[in-house]
């Protein structure tokens, strides 16, 4: 069943990221919060995994927590979508069940 | 839409405990009920009142006892990981033969059954922790 799956931790740090793409059926929608906004930044060693996942699914990023961490929206890979906490809001309510990887 | 939150993350650990303040903020702005926040592991520190941070500093405490004033929330504090971290209330104050009770205003002290239920009565549970 396609649900809205959240991940908190960056990618260098944790693998939750690949639990979640690995769990995550297609057309999910998996957003990134917290230290989890650095694997929306294009040009790290993650990023081509990342792209790759947009195919299957739509990817959200924090805005308030890429703005939190000194980054710009014009770092986000092409195609992740910036939402603030009321787009964190419209997911949840759109999406049948939150997965929260922590 | 109904929801419920679940913090599992003390004030001063990671993000959580201001992630989940945001979102049920941003929830209650939407016109959303918010059934219950439920806080569970080191989560049970956002509910001290004897905190004291810098007043330059955010204080999550305080925010969640206005949210729980202007928007009637019901926060409850998970009974057993409280009494392992010194958060009482009167009762449980009185009951353990403690001098003095530290639960911060519009939180409560109850068990886990209290999350089941919330996830059972809410449309969804959004779970932010470490």
């Amino acid at each position: 069943m396609p649900m809205l799956h959240t991940v908190n931790k960056s990618p260098f740090e944790r693998r939750t990221l690949d639990t979640a793409l690995r769990h995550a059926v297609k057309g999910s929608a998996i957003l990134l919060i917290e230290d989890g906004v650095y694997a929306a930044f294009d040009g790290t060693v993650v990023a081509d995994k990342v792209k790759a996942a947009l195919s299957d699914h739509k990817i959200y990023v924090l805005g308030p927590d890429v703005a939190a961490r000194g980054m710009s929206e014009h770092h986000v890979i092409d195609g992740i979508d910036v939402v603030d906490y009321g787009g964190f809001v419209d997911l949840v309510t759109e999406y049948d069940k939150v997965q929260s990887w922590l | 839409m109904k929801l419920s939150v679940l913090v599992n993350e003390g004030p001063y650990q990671h993000q959580s405990a201001d992630s989940a303040i945001q979102f049920t903020k941003a929830a209650l702005e939407k016109g959303h009920e918010v059934y219950r926040v439920f806080f569970y592991h080191d989560g049970v520190n956002n509910g001290t009142r004897f905190a004291v941070p810098p007043q330059d500093d955010r204080n999550i405490t305080h925010e969640w006892s206005s949210l729980a004033k202007e928007h009637g929330l019901d926060l409850v504090v998970c009974i057993a990981a409280a009494q392992r971290r010194g958060i009482l209330d009167e009762n449980e104050a009185k009951r353990q033969g403690k001098d003095g009770d530290n639960i911060a205003e519009g939180f409560r002290i109850s068990g886990l059954g209290q999350l089941i239920e919330a996830g059972i009565q809410s449309d969804r549970l959004v779970i932010f922790g470490d």
